[in-house]
């Protein structure tokens, strides 16, 4: 024991508690290992390690279990008998038989289990599944396109069911959703996204035995009028998602004008088609207490209807993207809805300075703004936003390319609680930036495409927000190492950076940024400068690394990959076409456990064999892109073998691009649009 | 072209109202001028009968040499006669209407239905006459006869039953010069059309059993028609209803036959008329062209032709022409089906159930279908035929829930065994190597 704590880093946990780690202590140890959890996951991997006791307060400890590999289901429930939680979506493939191994370890403790990323399971798992833990709360089936009733069936079993995802169980009907209607009284939280065998019959079933419910997705099913109406009568349904929905149309929503319910605080409805002003105007009156409504390119946005939103008293969202705005819409919203903290007009059509300034000037609570490309909005806007809206805590106003840079410094003077911000593809310069230093709760920053800042801005953000988590610096081809080292320096929270096209980037990017411990994301695509020696500072330093995406970084080879496999056991996600990485790089990275999803196009020194051999090694795979030609180089019945693995393959055909482009902003890819 | 235009120049079919192309490839004995006794056979059931038949063939190969004269007098002075007897008909009728209305003043819409009656009775004589009198004019019989609507009115008209080609489709006569003009039908033809329909009850045999052999009902001369009606009590040529379609009716034996296409030269019978065309085939090359081959379209005097509705021979049916509530049928195949069903007895009796008795095999068939196993099931062991009843069933219930049928229970358990009984095997093997694993799922996997 004491040879184990000295030898292990944490000894200062050992010490904390002593020799017998007994059931008294283990409250108090929990919240302990809560948060060194918390600051550092592999902590408790290595506490587990330092003695037997430890071993077993650990595995006390542990909720939630997520197994690399559904064959190790059995021995990690063993182990974990307290676990409550269940998270297979690091397996694609969960066979039957391994569900039915989890009853032999009597694991009753399990609460929750996630299987919406695994499939290889039928109803015969599921029924296995509710035979061992018939207390199961919370079952997440979603994609499960090969589940039909059979499976509902055995779902139904699950008695104190209380929150389920059916979404995209395609085949399952009325008959399924009967089942688990009668079965599981108790449901809350119920999805039926995509289910587009279900009808109304079923649905006035579940309204009528599901009496608990309060959160509904109904969305891209079939419902229609015959429903709708007893589902609006559910008396606790809070959220009600209706995305989508074709048979929802304003016939339907006028029949509900006799209905009240008071409990619906969440409404969907975006992208349902047949659905107009007016039936929007009806249906709001019958429900006073919404606090959220989306109509997200649902109907044209009228006076008249917006009007009808004044009876909703207590609005808070309103979302309305991609929507057209009658003549006076806009400024409607402004005198009618007086209580709402949030507003999105992404991609709305008929968005101008006069009714935006009009609005925004009635808005003075307005916390969230998004006015994404909304493009005919020039500085009167921006001005009237600053001068008014002065609690935003976040504005995104992408693609916004007629305000200029002198109307978005306004932005970082007046708006000090601003907690996201998103200029990409903006005017923004230095000055701006620079007028950012009084947003220090700032956590994210999209800035990519603003060709005119520099390391000078940058260095502004790095002294002054050291809450940022996420920075987008797509295109910024006017930073170089100086900047994302003050960025590195000073927001040691980081955990997204985008760096892509920064042509201008080294290695010294890298180790700077390798002293960001929480990084999880880098994007550092087509920076031919970095090399190996940088990623592998980032692979020993950021060992929460789980997406990266280091195409057409020409410089990176065999020996990054080495790196990577070593440290990042965290990788889930790698993009690495164009690099120099050959068979040796790619079955080192190919040991990667959790590794689910694989770019691996344009890579010269990469041979079919060795490419089969990673992909065989490679479990967790569940998406690989690969050139086309690689498809009849490798035989046949090895790509099945890996399919039926669950992974899925994507057949990339596009033509190999010889030289490296340099970064021309005339040709720009229209990514943020 | 050289048969049409001797088919033109036939003085029989000029009488006959235009039907002269028709009669030429058709020249059926029944439905020929009264004037001409050798073709005036008396009305029969027993159309199909192969003597008849043959006799059509025969003239539908090679144009009659008898009919090739220009003008027959007594063929005429017999028109006129009929034409002289139509008249008097008129009169009678009108007359008796004058008195009734004097009498009674009930009866409105009757009243109406003879003056609709009698109008067409006079527009048909007036055609009458023009046809007479067009047939001596030389020049006028090619504009007549030539016109399109008419020949093909009267092709549709005057389609044999049993033979399955249409006139239309005789590409050497009319192709040219019938396709184009098809929609030109003047109002003249069409009242040629409403008129020839007047029930003829022969005409209806020999319509009816063939669904697609046109709309409209013979063009016959009225002479037969009042030999028909004599002959067939059942019959009634006054039942134009005050609606736009006319109503044929079939007899109770033509409704119940088996075949209804017999072939001419063998006497054999089909239920569909391409089958027998099908057999006509062994019979000659001449009926391996393609024309005689092709199916019949009806298409050609579908704009023209009356809309045809039949009625239910059975005496107070409501599908009976005499009902005060009539309701017509629509098509051959429903006067089959509601004859059987509703004026027959059930002789088809379910071999699953043993209960239920049908007249129709097809409904037979349909009900077996489902006999015995509803397809919707409650967990109490209700069954119900249809979802929505099932539903309504468990909303009802407290604890019923909707079951699963039998055989995908079954199959579900049978997975379940197969899947412990191999997974068990897989999840040894699996556990051993990543790479192994996935090939035994691979092959596992059904």
């Amino acid at each position: 024991m004491a040879a184990a704590s000295a030898a292990h880093r944490h000894s200062k946990r050992c010490r904390l508690s002593p020799v017998p780690l007994d059931s008294p202590a283990d409250e108090l140890l929990f919240l302990v290992l809560d948060r060194v959890a918390a600051a550092d996951p592999r902590a408790l991997k290595s506490f587990a390690l330092a003695s037997r006791a430890c071993h077993a307060a650990e595995s006390r400890h542990r909720r939630v279990l997520r197994p690399l590999r559904a064959d190790l289901l059995p021995a990690a429930l063993v182990r974990y008998p307290s676990a409550s939680r269940l998270d297979l979506s690091l397996c694609a493939r969960v066979p039957d038989a391994a569900l039915a191994a989890v009853p032999s370890s009597g694991s009753s403790s399990l609460r929750a289990v996630d299987l919406s990323r695994s499939s290889g399971f039928g109803a015969a798992g599921i029924a296995a599944l509710a035979r061992a833990c018939p207390c199961l709360a919370d079952l997440d089936l979603s994609n499960g396109v090969h589940l039909g009733d059979a499976a509902a069936a055995e779902v139904a079993r699950m008695r104190k069911l209380q929150r389920l995802s059916l979404s995209r169980c395609k085949q399952v009907t009325d008959m399924g959703l009967g089942c688990v209607a009668v079965g599981c009284t108790d449901l809350k939280d119920l999805s039926l996204k995509w289910c587009i065998g279900i009808t109304d019959l079923g649905l006035n079933l579940l309204a009528l035995k599901c009496t608990k419910l309060t959160t509904l997705d109904l969305s891209y099913t079939m419902i229609t009028k015959e429903s709708l109406l007893s589902i609006i009568k559910l008396t606790n349904l809070q959220v009600l998602t209706l995305v989508g929905c074709i048979g929802i149309d304003d016939d339907a929503l006028s029949s509900l004008e006799k209905e009240y319910s008071k409990s619906i605080q969440v409404l969907d409805m975006s992208h349902c088609q047949n659905v107009t002003d007016v039936g929007v105007s009806s249906v709001v009156k019958s429900i006073p207490n919404l606090l959220e409504l989306n109509l997200s390119y649902c109907c044209p946005v009228t006076p008249s209807m917006v009007r009808c939103l004044q009876k909703v008293s207590k609005l808070q969202t309103l979302k309305l993207e991609g929507c057209k705005f009658m003549a006076d819409g806009l400024k409607a919203i402004g005198s009618s809805c007086v209580s709402i903290r949030e507003l999105s007009l992404s991609k709305s059509a008929g968005v101008t300075d006069t009714e935006l300034s009009f609005a925004v000037s009635k808005l003075k609570n307005l916390l969230k703004l998004d006015i994404t490309c909304c493009r005919n909005i020039t500085d009167v806007s921006v001005v009237s936003i600053t001068r008014s809206c002065t609690s935003l805590i976040s504005l995104r106003m992408e693609s916004c390319s007629h305000v200029s840079s002198g109307a978005l410094q306004l932005i970082g003077k007046h708006c000090s609680q601003l907690e996201e911000l998103d200029l990409t593809d903006s005017d923004l310069d230095d000055e701006g930036l620079k007028a950012l230093t009084g947003c220090t709760n700032l956590s994210s920053l999209k800035i990519g495409i603003c060709l005119r800042i520099s390391d000078e801005g940058l260095t502004h953000i790095g002294k002054s927000c050291p809450k940022l988590r996420d920075i987008d610096l797509y295109r910024c081809g006017g930073i170089s190492d100086d900047g994302v080292i003050q960025i590195a320096q000073g927001c040691p929270m980081l955990e997204s950076i985008n760096l892509s096209y920064c042509t201008e980037l080294t290695d010294r990017s890298l180790m700077s940024l390798s002293k960001c411990t929480k990084l999880n994301t880098l994007e550092i695509r087509g920076c031919p400068r970095i090399s190996s020696a940088g990623l592998s500072e980032i692979a020993m330093g950021c060992r929460l690394l789980s997406k990266l995406d280091i195409k057409k970084c020409f410089e990176i080879n065999d020996v990054g990959m080495l790196y990577l496999s070593q440290f990042s056991h965290a990788l889930r996600q790698i993009n690495l076409s164009y690099c120099s990485v050959t068979d040796i790089g790619l079955l080192s990275l190919s040991s990667i456990c959790g590794l689910q999803n694989m770019t691996i196009v344009h890579l010269a020194g990469i041979t079919p064999n060795g490419l089969i051999a990673a992909l065989m090694v490679c479990g967790g795979l569940t998406k690989v892109k690969l050139h086309e030609a690689f498809k009849s180089m490798m035989p046949l019945h090895m790509l099945k073998n890996v399919e039926a693995r669950g992974c899925m393959f994507q057949w990339i055909n596009k033509p190999f691009k010889v030289l490296y482009i340099f970064f021309q902003p005339a040709c720009l890819p229209l990514r943020y649009v | 072209m050289a048969s049409g235009t001797a088919t033109n120049a036939d003085p029989d079919q000029q009488t006959v109202r235009s039907n002269s192309v028709e009669q030429f490839y058709f020249p059926r004995p029944g439905q020929s001028l009264p004037g001409i006794p050798p073709f005036f056979g008396p009305p029969s059931s027993s159309l199909y009968l192969a003597n008849d038949n043959e006799a059509k063939v025969g003239n539908q190969l090679e144009p009659n040499p008898s009919q090739s004269t220009d003008w027959d007098p007594q063929a005429i002075v017999s028109n006129l006669t009929f034409l002289e007897q139509k008249i008097k008909q008129v009169k009678d009728v009108v007359q008796s209407m004058s008195n009734r209305e004097n009498q009674v003043a009930s009866g409105s819409c009757e009243v109406a239905a003879k003056q609709q009656l009698i109008t067409a009775d006079l527009t048909s004589i007036i055609i009458q006459l023009i046809t007479t009198a067009g047939s001596l004019l030389p020049s006028m019989k090619n504009p007549l006869s030539s016109n399109p609507a008419v020949r093909q009115l009267s092709n549709t008209l005057g389609s044999p039953m049993g033979f399955g080609v249409n006139a239309n489709q005789r590409p050497s006569v009319d192709s040219k010069t019938d396709i184009p003009d098809i929609g030109k039908a003047s109002g003249y033809e069409e009242l040629i059309n409403s008129l020839n329909t007047t029930q003829d009850e022969r005409d209806e045999l020999i319509k009816g059993p063939n669904p697609c052999g046109g709309e409209g009902s013979e063009p016959t001369p009225m002479e037969d028609h009042d030999v028909k009606e004599s002959d067939d009590g059942d019959h009634e040529g006054e039942n134009l209803p005050p609606g736009s379609y006319v109503v044929l009716q079939l007899e109770k034996e033509e409704i119940l036959a088996p075949h209804t296409h017999f072939c001419l030269i063998c006497g054999k019978g089909f239920k569909r008329d391409a089958n027998l065309r099908m057999h006509m085939r062994g019979h000659g090359d001449e009926y391996k062209t393609a024309a005689a081959l092709a199916k019949p379209t009806r298409d050609s005097g579908s704009d023209h032709a009356p809309v045809t509705r039949y009625s239910c021979p059975f005496v107070g049916c409501k599908r009976n022409k005499e009902h005060k509530k009539f309701q017509p049928l629509k098509t051959i195949l429903c006067v089959k089906n509601h004859y059987k069903r509703s004026h027959c007895d059930k002789s088809y009796t379910c071999s699953r159930c043993n209960t239920k008795k049908f007249s129709v095999i097809a409904d037979l068939k349909t009900h077996e279908k489902h006999c015995g196993r509803d397809k919707w099931l409650c967990s109490c062991g209700t069954t119900f035929s249809r979802k929505d009843k099932l539903f309504g069933h468990v909303a009802l219930f407290q604890g019923h829930t909707p079951a699963l049928p039998m055989d995908d229970v079954k199959r579900k358990r049978r997975e379940r065994l197969f899947w412990t009984a191999v997974g068990g095997l897989n999840w040894n093997c699996g556990a051993s190597s990543r790479v192994e694993d996935g090939e035994i799922n691979e092959e596992v996997e059904p």
